[in-house]
């Protein structure tokens, strides 16, 4: 195809797209004047109805929970798909050929200065306490086990920031990241079945709401949150390791195509 | 709108057109973070804390670690069909 008929398509299509874009954006409410029944209907009834103090929260982990089921199974997905290609492109034999290794000082990660490595020391239980504090406090502050989850992953990647990729693995060997992984989504998928049972509908909240703003209110909510915390960190952290030993101690890439 | 709604706005705007059309990938890799910075002031100022929350997340350490990883394994590979072709 040549340059210009290429150009000609798109001028076609980009044509098209900007009518559309146009059209729509003047059918679009002035700004901060978007009133959905639905977002005003649950905002008013939200706290009576769930006892959370953030709504976001209560729509992800209850009203909403199926969506949720169907994002977290999608995460799931995606990492089983990311460590299958990067494993059979690595020729893996052994998985935990890695974590045996002994040496320290043979990966090729080991340019962290004196400095980076306080720094990272430091920051490795703040950054573990700030992030189970997220996932267990999703239902009174913003937060939950999404974001929970990503700043416990980031935990063991400061040991790597301290230049100690093996260090890392042992903290957070692969088969226990999986396993968190797999263990968060079986979890939500069976208090979605705890529903089911005690409470009559699939991911229903059969526990008492407690309180609202204590740690523990909102039913189900605080469940739901770490289970996805933990899915969330083992993805996380699957991810990583997988894309860090290509680069870090697979064997050279030339062999592994 | 507020001033820092508007700050915001023009922030996200001009680090967005940065990320498009800065050429070298490692750069563009920091830059993306000043994006996603960027971003998660709109969303803060937009009265979405917990999808500031997210973005904050995601884009100091979910995604450039991955992309920074790459890279790095792209520069090996050429570095070893250099000094292949070099024999």
């Amino acid at each position: 195809m040549s340059r210009q008929v290429r150009l000609g398509v798109f001028g076609l299509a980009g044509l098209g797209l900007a009518a559309v874009l146009l059209i729509g954006f003047g059918g679009l409410p002035a700004f901060g004047h978007a009133h959905e029944l639905y977002g005003a209907l649950v905002n008013r009834t939200e706290d009576k109805l769930r006892h959370a103090t953030d709504v976001v929260t209560a729509l992800n982990f209850d009203i909403r929970a199926f969506d949720t089921l169907g994002e977290e199974f999608i995460l799931f997905a995606s990492v089983t798909g990311v460590a299958l290609l990067l494993r059979h492109l690595r020729d893996e034999e052994d998985e935990d050929e890695g974590e045996q290794t002994p040496g320290i000082e043979e990966h090729r990660f080991a340019g962290a200065s004196e400095g980076q490595k306080l720094v990272s020391l430091i920051l490795i239980p703040l950054i573990v306490a700030l992030g189970a504090y997220v996932v267990l406090h999703g239902q009174l502050t913003p937060g939950g086990g999404f974001q929970g989850g990503v700043v416990l992953a980031a935990g063991p990647v400061a040991i790597l920031l301290a230049g100690r990729y093996l260090s890392m693995k042992a903290v957070a060997p692969k088969r226990l990241a999986e396993s968190a992984d797999a263990v968060g989504a079986a979890a939500y998928a069976l208090i979605g079945l705890g529903g089911l049972i005690f409470a009559g509908t699939y991911l229903q909240n059969p526990l008492p709401l407690g309180a609202p703003g204590h740690l523990l209110s909102g039913g189900m909510m605080p469940l739901n949150s770490a289970a996805v915390g933990l899915e969330v960190a083992g993805a996380f952290l699957v991810t990583w390791t997988e894309f860090l030993d290509q680069t870090l101690i697979g064997p050279p890439s030339g062999q592994a195509g | 709108m507020t001033v820092l709604q508007l700050v915001g706005l023009i922030a996200v705007l001009l680090a967005g057109t940065s990320v498009v059309f800065i050429g070298d990938p490692l750069r563009q890799t920091m830059v993306l973070g000043i994006y996603g910075i960027a971003l998660t002031f709109l969303f803060f100022t937009f009265q979405a804390p917990d999808v500031a929350l997210s973005e904050i997340v995601v884009t100091s350490i979910g995604l450039p670690l991955i992309i920074l990883a790459a890279l790095r394994k792209i520069h090996q590979h050429a570095r070893r069909q250099e000094t292949d072709g070099d024999e």
